[in-house]
């Protein structure tokens, strides 16, 4: 069981620069979302909502089928189906599949699911140049960092530290203007999207009924990825398949504007199979690598399968007043902010970080704003429930068990409540109805500690409601 | 093979089914509602749209104007052309310094990163978002419009429609038609470093529309 | 007469008791007869929030038992309220022969502000609070209850009160239970960001129907000498001040 990382978060909450970069950076993204639903922009953004998270629901509850009928497309348009049940399969897929066709180099646009994996750093141990084309994660590949956001992976970084990375890497006079900085990229990028014999990508869809991966995107890596080299690999989690390519109109919509506030971003591309008979140029062979990797154990349990409605927009992280304080590297695994609290336990088991899903107030913002309407305080209830389970199992958590079990006790007992918090109101130092800065030794415990070192507390009212209560209808008794 | 039907079957365990059934049941209908919008209301809201994302939209009277804005708009710099017939109707091939692509691979491959402007027709256009739709063909390769700095598009005024609705009203099953669809929404962009807004990372930085 | 039930909440019976009696004050005046079983304790929120099911399970049985009836019931607390107007739902769904029951009583559970406006269609109610408050829609109540718009209409009645919004009004304070407790650090720069927020209002009362979050945002002013005053339950003040 890992303990609360406390120093790093302390460490995240005092860089002041840092906590400015998050604050405003998903704080222009909230806007820009605001402004794209709003009913002038759009008609009934809710009922588009409502309609992304049926078609969720009703796709996942029949995954079995939905995979089969997508298979069967992407064979039907030429394409190959990999499935692997884990990590390994795929990375040995890919490492082979290299090796065969004497691959060199291979390009890679934006896919969380190829980091979950740790796709690039096992390739490159055989000797393949693996190179990250978004914008963002190039800078990150150069730098050996993991991204901070799902959606804006550089976010924490300035760009004096993305001069500094690139000059130390690509060896290039020194430049601290985005718009050079992103030339010297682009510059630096095209030679490999020519001369890479392999592009992978990952999907935001997987639409069935069509055999078709959709990749959204604003750069044009994703579509240079997929369209330049000769063979192409997409690889993405299972749960990703959605029925039909109608169902784009409605999951498109919700996408882009809960991400970033735009109605559609530059380019989404809708690939099945390799190029066709007469099409002038496309990748020669088309493989659509399906992971499991836990997935369909998460499926098994019908409050939390939810989870694996996530189409990865990062709306959740943008509105959650946690993820803005403690930042995406404070997450114990690549998926970071309220998916990343729920999804976390159920791939890695809830006693690896319990403390995860307790870091949250159960806001509710994170819920109001997921397109697909993933219920993400529900999920870290239940999450809460299971890790006390766990921890009962071994032996863990006793105390707090106790005091639980005597609240419990105590709250389905009336008078043993009213003596109790009359003894409490005895007890604690008399105040005369000030707010407490301090408590005496005796009446120190963890709890009170962590409240008392930010805040002052409430005493006790010298009366209790109902005993106020009492008296009040006495006297109006006696009217 | 073993890991397909392990997964499938732990998909199965996990939702409390034996077998594989038939096509499930409850399938929400699609939710498409296309507005009815006059063409010339379409055309400008799509400019609008277009414009706002720093794109380029012009309006031709004829295929000689949009001849002529194409030359005005490359301004001697050099383009390769898709074989799209629209382009022939046109005439931008007879603009000075333009080449065609042709049918090879390669050929073509080199021209697009070497030459300054590609010049694609497209298969429709989306008024709502300012999008392009482009099918790749023999035609059309995908490349044409991804890699030359500058891209600039002909196509009919009648192939403005809506949206998403009417287009996969349209073509509810794209992959029927081609290996790729794209939707071009504007310039290539990023804003991965500082949240500064920069266009032209990887695709063209500037797109011009020209409505026939 | 038509009757309401009051569940005053552990809080606010050992807290904050005036709210408790302001809201009775407002709801006879309004022409109700307030039944307070006294067997009411508490509605279990911290055990659930805390993953303790079982025992907020038992909690909950008790809750049940005490508010058997049909009359409304009415809550001074958005969190409470969304407890056993919600979650005991949460708590039972694997238990289909109590859900049935739970469902009943959710049905008449209310947030007193959301009483006031959408059954007792209270208006002006005589109210008077010559201050410049600002309002903190607190968490469960915005979100899980939809109580956004219903209070800032009933602060509107109030005569000499100006309300000034605050920027980030829909922003966590960082109470949240036991995280604040769990996770001092992270709580506390919420509370000071919505502090900050608050302080620029230039309010010298902060209005809330939840208790805890004034609660949080009262005990983390800075200097903790509190400039500013929250008062709990847009009427509780108002009602200690009759017309």
């Amino acid at each position: 069981m890992n303990p609360i990382p406390v120093e790093a978060i302390q460490t995240a909450l005092g860089d002041k620069r840092l906590q400015t970069a998050i604050y405003s950076s998903t704080g222009r993204l909230m806007d820009k979302r605001a402004h794209a639903i709003d009913p002038a922009e759009i008609d009934d953004f809710q009922g588009l909502r409502a309609q992304a998270n049926a078609i969720k629901k009703h796709a996942i509850d029949n995954l079995d089928y939905y995979l089969e009928q997508l298979e069967q497309n992407v064979i039907a348009r030429g394409g190959k189906v990999v499935w692997c049940r884990d990590a390994n399969e795929a990375i040995t897929f890919v490492a082979t599949l290299a090796k065969e066709k004497g691959v060199k180099r291979i390009v890679k646009s934006k896919s969380m699911t190829t980091e979950e994996i740790d796709l690039n750093e096992h390739i490159e141990h055989t000797g393949i140049d693996v190179v990250e084309t978004d914008l963002g994660e190039y800078i990150l590949q150069l730098a050996h960092e993991k991204p901070y956001h799902i959606v804006a992976p550089a976010l924490h970084l300035t760009r004096y530290e993305v001069a500094d990375i690139f000059t130390d890497n690509l060896h290039v006079a020194r430049e601290e203007e985005p718009e050079k900085q992103t030339q010297i990229a682009r510059r630096v990028l095209r030679e490999k999207f020519l001369t890479a014999e392999l592009g992978i990508t990952g999907a935001n869809f997987l639409i069935a009924d069509s055999g078709a991966i959709v990749l959204v995107e604003n750069e044009g890596n994703a579509r240079l990825s997929s369209s330049a080299p000769r063979i192409q690999i997409a690889i993405a989690g299972l749960e990703k398949v959605i029925p039909r390519a109608q169902d784009l109109a409605t999951f498109l919509k919700v996408l882009g504007r809960s991400a970033t506030g735009q109605p559609l971003t530059v380019y989404t591309s809708f690939l099945s199979g390799p190029r066709r008979q007469g099409e002038i140029d496309g990748p020669e062979e088309f493989y659509l690598v399906l992971i499991d990797n836990g997935r369909t154990r998460l499926l098994a349990d019908e409050h939390k399968r939810q989870s694996l409605y996530c189409i990865r927009c990062g709306a959740c992280l943008n509105h959650c007043p946690v993820y803005r304080k403690i930042g995406g590297h404070n997450y114990p695994w690549v998926y970071s902010g309220p998916i990343g609290a729920i999804i976390s336990p159920q791939f890695h088991g809830v006693t690896k970080d319990p403390w995860l899903p307790f870091a949250s107030s159960l806001c509710g913002a994170c819920a109001e704003v997921c397109p697909v309407k993933i219920d993400i305080p529900k999920v870290l209830l239940e999450l809460r429930s299971d890790i006390t389970t766990a921890k009962r199992a071994e032996g863990a958590g006793k105390w707090e068990r106790l005091a639980f079990r005597v609240f419990s006790y105590v709250m389905q007992r009336p008078k043993l409540y009213e003596m109790g918090a009359a003894m409490a109101s005895a007890v604690f130092p008399g105040s005369h109805g000030k707010w407490l800065s301090s408590l005496p030794t005796f009446m120190s415990l963890p709890t009170t500690k962590n409240w008392l070192s930010k805040r002052d507390l409430p005493p006790p009212a010298e009366r209790s409601f109902r005993s106020l209560w009492r008296e009040r209808q006495r006297a109006k008794g006696a009217n | 093979m073993a890991a397909r039907e392990e997964i499938l079957a732990h998909i199965r365990a996990s939702l409390g089914r034996a077998n594989s059934t038939g096509a499930p049941a409850g399938l929400p209908a699609p939710l498409i509602r296309i507005p009815d919008v006059p063409l010339e209301k379409r055309i400008e809201k799509f400019t609008a749209a277009l414009e706002k994302l720093n794109g380029n939209v012009h309006r031709a009277q004829s295929r000689e104007d949009a001849r002529a804005y194409v030359e005005r708009t490359l301004n001697g710099r050099s383009a390769v052309t898709s074989n799209a017939p629209f382009l022939n109707d046109c005439g931008i091939p007879t603009i000075p310094n333009v080449r065609p692509g042709g049918v090879d691979r390669e050929a073509l491959r080199e021209l697009c990163a070497t030459l300054d402007a590609g010049i694609t027709s497209a298969d429709y256009a989306l008024s709502d978002t300012g999008s392009l739709v482009m099918l790749s063909s023999h035609e059309e390769a995908r490349l044409v419009s991804l890699l030359p700095p500058l891209h600039i598009a002909l196509l009919p005024l009648e192939r403005m429609l809506t949206g998403l609705d009417e287009l996969y009203t349209l073509l509810p099953v794209p992959s029927d038609r081609s290996s790729s669809m794209v939707f071009i929404t504007g310039p290539s962009r990023t804003a991965d470093i500082e949240q500064i807004l920069v266009r032209g990372v990887h695709g063209p930085g500037e797109i011009h529309v020209v409505l026939v | 007469m038509p009757r309401v039930t009051l569940f005053v909440t552990c809080i606010v019976d050992q807290l904050f008791p005036k709210v408790g009696l302001a809201m009775a004050d407002v709801l006879e005046r309004l022409g109700y007869q307030i039944d307070f079983p006294e067997a009411q304790t508490c509605c279990g929120q911290p055990a659930f929030n805390s993953g303790f099911w079982d025992e907020a399970r038992g909690v909950a049985r008790h809750f049940l038992d005490v508010f058997e009836g049909d009359s409304p019931i009415v809550v001074p607390s958005g969190s409470c309220t969304s407890m056993c107007g919600h979650h005991f739902s949460d708590l039972f769904q694997n238990d289909p022969a109590q859900l049935a029951r739970v469902k009943a009583l959710e049905a008449r559970v209310y947030e007193f502000s959301r009483f006031l406006t959408d059954v007792a269609h209270a208006g002006d109610l005589g109210a008077h609070f010559p201050h410049t408050v600002t309002y903190h829609d607190s968490c469960h109540a915005l979100r899980e209850l939809g109580v956004k718009a219903g209070p800032r209409k009933l602060l509107s009645h109030v005569r000499g009160l100006t309300l000034k919004e605050m920027d980030v009004a829909e922003e966590c304070c960082g109470f949240g239970g036991t995280f604040s407790v769990k996770f001092p650090d992270v709580s506390g720069g919420m509370a000071q960001t919505k502090i900050d927020s608050i302080l620029r209002t230039g309010a010298s009362h902060i209005v809330s129907v939840d208790s805890s979050a004034s609660c949080n945002s009262r005990a983390s002013s800075p200097a903790r000498d509190s400039r500013s005053k929250p008062s709990t339950s847009p009427k509780s003040s108002p009602a200690a001040n009759p017309p």
